[in-house]
């Protein structure tokens, strides 16, 4: 049995709910001659990959969802191998370059040569093209995107490319421009309500409209989140009642312990908790941005107004750090230290500052 | 058996038809020298060096022709087909690294030319290798061309193709004519996109037209592919501004004004409700910022100083948002810094 998030997932484009202009748009793009590159970005849990997978089943046939995973080997010049997971059906291939770090310029050229060379042989298929679908997009490196730009046009006639990231602001505007941008936006609360109660009567769960209305706002417009969610306090509570209490997950809980030991106390101690709790996270494999995201929201919504926007400026620095430094629990630190400063400060009056030690 | 050779027909035949498909970014790139506009200094001199071309750099920025007018003076001096074995063209797509520039080029230019009597000599002597997108040649692999280059250079032209000229090493420079190609003006911007449009028969609204210029920021070659995927989702109806602005990636007005009036308002849980809005709406953090700044450039409410104060924040920001930092906190930030800077 599939979580429900696989099995209620749209299978072609007739079936997506949300977004019907977006989905006549690719409607148009798949029944027409020429197919461009195309550049899918939108929030994570707006459908990116669903689009994308129905777009290709309306393009080449059902075939395009038997999916086969294999590992492909390249050897850079200085003869280390690279293995990459290929994702693939008949007409396409998946990739994730992002998973070999520095060497995806290697793997993007040397993949998509070896793709572009080979023609199609099946001669019952609509398209004589391949599709290349490359995940993670805005994490490839600047020189696999610069090498990216002419292969883009040189094997137009064999390859298409399909770029899925979150937000193209990293990916260099040569590629943007031979792309064309689809840009899919996460789904509205109600939207979202509409789709729980969907699946409550597929799944005959009786869903209130009440609990549909709180996990949809816990959700933060992330379709995926929200559906998981939906699946867990069915599989803790059989039946869900009105009153129920939502369950938040164990590392959000942990962010809000933490967020509460900052606005309390500003002293060394204190930080030697957090610490503790810091490491617990980061080894349960929290991402060190998404961390210092929410633990950022969760300090703010203790916090006063007026120290919001000084929080906030930090925050901005230090997560900035996080992604260009090495090691991110220095930076979540030294953002965690400044916080309590912040607010140490303001709760005992501006200006003077002292450390309160109990 | 009459069939299997009947579908290889087929096949043939479709083969044929994917080349007409081709992006019309190479397909309306300009065949002749004549046929390149706003670019005329560079033409004349080009013209009349023709016999005897220097080593020449081109530089300028994106979508300004450069590539074409290399490609087209080529084409003019040996012809389509010869055109084949006398240029080499290498751009960053390919490896290039110093041992490409040691041993490939190397090679090619010291090769000589087997000359071919059934062209009367008409055209000249010497092969062209052209180094597109030459400011990503790693510094090593640029002092590697300097010999070559004066040693071969009877036998081969170089022509380096870059967008900062400040990429190339000073060595190399000097051993270069300089081009520099000035961006398109709206005219010729507009005579071009136009006849595009007549040859592939796109019906467009006026304004649409004007969008796509504006968007484009004298960019040729990005106008073109941005006509051509907006042109895509318009089978049967006229291109309108939406779809150019929707393949464009522009936000909407009134989006950006939402954002504006909720620094106004002062309020930080405002700001972040109306960011949070917009990220989720998918609309990403470079467009958002600068179309943010620009709308605050021509907003009487800011004063000069503080504009400055908010211009250096957003470099600050821009610089973060490159660099993969987080869109929420990049965007809220700009907007918080707009909002202290507002009376």
């Amino acid at each position: 049995m599939s979580l429900w998030v696989d099995e209620y997932r749209p299978k072609s484009l007739e079936e997506l709910t949300y977004h019907s202009d977006l989905t006549k748009r690719l409607k148009i793009l798949a029944s027409s001659e020429d197919f461009p590159h195309l550049l899918v970005y939108g929030p994570s849990g707006a459908g990116k990959k669903t689009r994308i997978s129905c777009l290709l089943r309306e393009l080449f046939g059902e075939g395009v969802q038997k999916l086969k995973t294999d590992i492909q080997t390249f050897t850079n010049s200085s003869s280390r191998k690279i293995d990459i997971t290929v994702v693939s059906s008949k007409y396409h291939l998946e990739i994730t370059p992002n998973e070999v770090g520095f060497s995806d310029r290697l793997v993007v050229q040397e993949f998509l040569k070896d793709v572009a060379q080979t023609k199609q042989v099946d001669l019952s298929i609509k398209h004589d093209f391949k599709v290349v679908i490359i995940h993670e997009a805005d994490l490839l490196t600047r020189e696999s995107q610069a090498a990216l730009r002419r292969t883009m046009e040189l094997y137009m006639s064999n390859v298409r490319l399909i770029l899925c990231c979150k937000s193209p602001s990293k990916i260099i505007d040569p590629i943007r421009s031979r792309c064309l941008l689809i840009r899919v936006p996460a789904p509205t609360i109600d939207e979202i309500i509409t789709i729980l109660i969907n699946i409550a009567k597929k799944t005959n769960v009786n869903l209130p409209l009440k609990v549909a209305k709180l996990i949809a706002d816990q959700s933060n417009r992330d379709l995926r989140k929200a559906i998981l969610s939906f699946e867990s306090l069915y599989m803790e509570y059989d039946v869900l009642k009105d009153n129920i209490r939502y369950r938040f997950t164990d590392w959000e809980e942990i962010i809000n312990d933490i967020a509460n030991k900052i606005s309390l106390h500003y002293n060394p101690e204190n930080l030697e908790n957090i610490r503790d709790l810091l490491y617990e996270l980061l080894n349960t494999y929290i991402l060190p941005s998404n961390l210092i995201k929410y633990l950022f929201l969760a300090i703010v919504r203790r916090a006063d107004e007026s120290v919001k926007f000084e929080i906030l400026e930090k925050a901005a620095e230090f997560e900035h750090r996080i992604v260009t430094g090495s090691k991110a629990l220095i930076h979540i630190e030294a953002f965690v230290i400044n916080a309590m400063y912040i607010i140490g400060r303001y709760k005992n009056g501006l200006g003077t500052i002292s450390m309160d030690i109990d | 058996m009459g069939s299997f050779f009947q579908d290889q027909g087929v096949r043939f035949k479709s083969a044929k038809d994917s080349t007409l498909n081709l992006p019309w970014i190479e397909k309306y790139r300009p065949k002749s020298l004549n046929n390149i506009s706003a670019q005329e200094d560079t033409l004349i001199t080009l013209k009349n060096s023709k016999d005897n071309l220097p080593h020449m750099l081109f530089y300028g920025p994106p979508g300004t022709g450069k590539t074409s007018t290399i490609l087209a003076l080529a084409r003019e001096l040996f012809g389509p087909e010869l055109m084949k074995s006398r240029v080499l063209e290498l751009n960053a797509s390919h490896e290039r690294g110093i041992d490409v520039i040691r041993e490939r080029v190397k090679n090619y230019a010291r090769s000589f030319i087997i000359s071919d009597s059934d062209r009367n000599n008409q055209c000249p002597g010497f092969k062209i290798i052209i180094l597109d997108e030459a400011d990503s040649l790693t510094k090593d692999a640029q002092e590697a061309l300097r010999r070559t280059m004066e040693k071969y250079s009877e036998l081969t032209r170089f022509c380096l193709i870059c967008n900062q000229i400040s990429c190339i090493i000073p060595a190399l420079k000097s051993r270069c004519t300089l081009f520099r190609f000035k961006s398109i003006g709206i005219d010729n911007m507009r005579n071009r996109l136009t006849y595009i449009c007549e040859q592939e028969g796109i019906d467009y609204y006026p304004e649409a037209m004007d969008e796509l210029i504006k968007d484009s920021q004298g960019d040729l070659r990005k106008a073109i592919s941005w006509l051509n995927n907006a042109s895509k989702l318009h089978k049967d109806d006229r291109v309108t501004v939406d779809t150019i602005k929707e393949t464009v990636g522009i936000v909407p007005d009134d989006i950006i004004n939402g954002l504006i009036e909720s620094a106004a308002s002062k309020s930080y849980d405002k700001i972040q409700e109306t960011v949070n809005d917009v990220i989720a709406s998918g609309y990403f953090g470079k467009q958002v910022i600068e179309q943010v700044f620009l709308k605050v450039l021509q907003d009487l409410r800011i004063n000069e100083d503080h504009k400055c104060n908010i211009g250096e924040s957003l470099g600050i920001i821009d610089k973060r948002l490159v660099d993969g930092g987080c869109e929420l906190f990049q965007v809220l930030s700009l907007m918080c810094a707009i909002s202290k800077n507002m009376d």
